[in-house]
This record gives structure tokens, C-alpha cells and sequence, in this order.
């Protein structure tokens, strides 16, 4: 199976800032990849170092198989929509149009058109005068029109209200219905994510926390409750990403391929926001470890 | 043709949702054997789920020998569960409803009613003399 994205030890540093470390993961094609985490998690800088708008400062990356902006070629079968989906706002819906079909060789001028008018936008209207919600589906009709096989789309809803992000969500299903498109977005929201995704990519303290198809880990992700104990005893398979205690109770979230048979515990399933939250917990846990003085405040 | 609604708070997946629509809309005669349901892309631009949990439904509901897919034109209905009952289900259905006003008019609220309703029906008599 080719990868859409394939990262090993992928890193980019601004200055002594590490913005991602020691990423490495291998995303199949045919997918729709929710890259989740808070902001400032690295996933800006991810989605460029894809698009070929930044190199890495360490590791290596293939985009569908090559190289991000190799080729034209290569810069030609992905679709980039950038955060808060800029436009040109003092030229018209309809030279965006004209400017797409010029500017990629495998141009859907009927698609493009088509859409615009699905939408009930006037072409010859300035996309400066746009709402949110419409200049977000013209960024995502020239991104769509180039035919792409990798879509990448940074934040496309942060700024949207809810009715405009239902829609966006919506077109953006009926392209994956009716192309052969991946697609990758990124949302500080898993909310927003959790149906039209199948993959999940978290993203916290500049590194990858999880990630895969989200139905495997639902499937191997659980939280134990019981009487409070210690958590050391547990079989070698688990693998504890969170846990709390109280005086009497021990609640925890781990990962784990077995199914978890010790009777003692009481074994729920977890919400996709639950399990996001969990690991970003431990993202924030292992920061707080790393800034701590260590040997006592002087 | 049916429509599908997906609640987010349910704690039921929306694959799952889907699944259950549809079987309800069969044992109340919305949907009917021959009948067509939406097609994958119909689905997604409606509710903005993925192509795949839509996909994933279906195949469920073919699995269980209720829709039949036809490459090219779209999933149908083949068998429904006893459409015998269709007729009885209009009178049945009526009597409810006057049943229902009268437990509001003795100022029962939503909620006692609905589990006043169920608690008789799981406390009924489960075989009956036919």
C-alpha cells in the first residue's frame, strides 16, 4: 500500500526551538487523517514541511511517495488549502477561476464552475467580500478543482460558525465520496473531527503522541476503574497513559491490545475525545517534568 | 426516501445509527422491499459523516440479508421484517395516541409517561396466545 505521508524522525527547529521532534509515522492513502492538538502543538509546522513550504531541519518525509515539492508533478496532485483559507480579495470568484486553470495542468474547469454555482456565488463578486463561510468554500473548490490525490487543509473550520462548518464538512465528504482523494486536516477541536475522520494523528509538545486508524484505537484503548491500588502490577501489555487516585479509587486510561481480563477492574470504553485528552495530559505531564528544577528551588 | 439523523450526545455510533434507522423504517413500513436508499454521497452531504461509516452500515445491513447493493445504481431494500403487520400497526398506533392524551390530560409529563409505557411493556407477559 503506497503512504500518503511517511515521516521518519522528521524534525524542524526555529532558532534552539524544536516546533516538531522525532516524528515518524506512516499514513496510508484513502484516508481522511484528523492531525489533532492544542495550539502551538507543531501542526502547522507539520502540514507545511508536507506542502513543501518549509524543509526539515532533521529526519525525512515522503508525501505520496516523493519528496513534498519535488516536481511539479509532485506539487500538482496535492491540494493546499492554508489556515483562515486565504484569498486574493480585490480579484473576482471568477479570476480565482481563471488563475487555477493557468496555473495547474490538471485544471476541472466544469468542476470548479459547477461548484460555484452549487453554492449560489456570483463569480464576478470580489472574494474580499465574502463571508467566512464562502471564501472557505472558494479556497476548497481551487484546492479541489486542481484534482488532487492528497488534500491538506490547515484549521479549514476554526473560524467558521456552526452552521458554515457543517456545511464545509459536508462538501468536503461528497469529495471523498466521488474522488479518490486522502485528506489531511488539522483541528485544535476533536469535535469537530470525530465523523469525518478514520485516522487520528494527535499531536501535543511538538511530538506524536497516537496515532492510526481511529476504530484500532478505540478498540485498544480502555479505562480501568477500581479500588485504589498500584498500577505497577498490571500485565507487561498494558500500558498506562493516564491515571488518577483518590483515597479509595484509581482511575486510569491505557492502551492495550489484550482485552483486560482481571475482574478487579471495571473496564469502560472511551469517547475518541476522552482518549485525545488523555494523551495530551500526558504530553502536558511530561513538560511540566521537564521544567521542573530538579534538585529543589534555590 | 429515508433520511438520516445523527444525534452526537447519544453515546450510539453514528455507523450504529444508521443501522437502527433504517430497521425501524422498515418495521414501520417507511421503507419497503424494492424501495432504494440514499446513495453514500447523499448521506455525507447531509450529515458531514465519513464515506466509510456510511459504507459500513450498508454492508452491515446486506450482511443481514435486508438491502441488496447493485453496482452502479445503488443499495435497495430485498426483505423487511414481517409486513403483515403494517395493517394492524395503523389501529395499534391510533389507540397510543389516545392512550397518550389521555396520560397528559391526567397531567402525567413526557418523561413519566415514556416510563410508565416501558415499564409495562417489560412487565408484560412476554408469550402470547395466538
Amino acid at each position: 500500500m503506497s503512504s500518503a505521508l511517511f515521516a521518519t524522525d522528521l524534525g524542524k527547529r526555529y532558532g534552539r526551538k524544536w516546533a516538531l521532534s522525532s516524528c515518524t509515522l506512516d499514513i496510508p492513502t484513502g484516508h481522511v487523517v484528523g492531525l489533532v492538538g492544542p495550539n502551538g502543538a507543531g501542526k502547522t509546522t507539520l502540514l507545511h514541511l508536507a506542502v513543501g513550504l518549509l524543509t526539515p531541519s532533521s529526519g525525512s518525509l515522503t508525501v505520496l511517495d516523493e519528496a513534498p515539492a519535488s516536481s511539479a508533478e509532485q506539487l500538482g496532485r496535492i491540494g493546499f488549502v492554508a489556515q483562515d483559507t486565504p484569498v486574493f480579495e480585490s480579484l473576482s470568484i471568477a479570476t480565482h477561476l481563471h488563475m487555477g486553470a493557468a496555473l495547474n495542468p490538471n485544471w476541472d474547469a466544469q468542476l470548479a464552475t459547477q461548484r460555484i454555482h452549487d453554492l449560489g456565488l456570483d463569480p464576478n463578486q470580489r472574494a474580499g467580500r465574502l463571508s467566512g463561510g464562502q471564501r472557505a468554500q472558494l479556497a476548497l473548490t481551487l484546492a479541489i478543482a486542481k484534482r488532487p490525490s492528497l488534500l491538506v487543509l490547515d484549521e479549514p473550520v476554526a473560524s467558521l460558525d456552526p452552521l458554515a462548518r457543517r456545511e464545509f464538512l459536508a462538501i468536503l465528504m461528497e469529495v471523498v465520496a466521488e474522488h479518490d482523494v486522502s485528506i489531511i486536516l488539522s483541528s485544535h477541536l476533536v469535535a469537530d473531527l470525530e465523523r469525518v475522520c478514520d485516522y487520528l494523528v494527535v499531536l501535543a509538545s511538538a511530538r506524536v503522541q497516537v496515532n492510526g486508524a481511529i476504530d484500532d484505537l478505540l478498540a485498544t484503548h480502555h479505562r480501568l476503574v477500581g479500588t485504589r491500588r498500584d498500577l505497577d502490577n498490571l500485565p507487561e501489555s498494558v500500558h498506562v497513559i493516564e491515571s488518577s487516585h483518590t483515597e479509595r479509587q484509581t482511575t486510569a486510561t491505557v492502551s492495550s491490545a489484550d482485552p483486560i481480563l482481571d475482574p478487579a477492574w471495571s473496564v469502560e470504553t472511551l469517547t475518541l475525545e476522552d482518549l485525545v485528552l488523555a494523551y495530551m495530559g500526558q504530553a502536558e505531564e511530561q513538560r511540566r517534568e521537564l521544567v521542573r528544577p530538579k534538585g529543589g528551588v534555590k | 426516501m429515508i433520511e438520516f439523523r445523527l444525534n452526537g450526545n447519544s453515546g450510539v455510533s453514528p455507523y450504529q445509527q444508521i443501522v437502527q434507522q433504517v430497521k425501524s423504517a422498515l418495521r414501520l413500513g417507511r421503507l419497503r422491499v424494492g424501495d432504494q436508499l440514499p446513495t453514500v454521497k447523499e448521506v455525507v452531504g447531509k450529515v458531514a459523516i465519513n464515506p466509510n461509516t456510511v459504507l459500513k452500515a450498508y454492508r452491515e445491513l446486506e450482511h443481514e440479508g435486508l438491502v441488496a447493493a447493485r453496482p452502479g445504481i445503488g443499495t435497495f431494500v430485498v426483505n423487511s421484517f414481517d409486513e403483515t403487520t403494517y395493517a394492524a400497526q395503523r389501529t395499534l398506533r391510533r389507540s397510543l395516541e389516545v392512550w397518550i392524551e389521555k396520560a397528559r390530560r391526567a397531567g402525567l409529563d413526557d418523561e413519566s409517561i415514556e416510563a410508565l409505557f416501558v415499564d409495562t411493556f417489560l412487565f408484560s407477559p412476554k408469550e402470547l396466545v395466538r
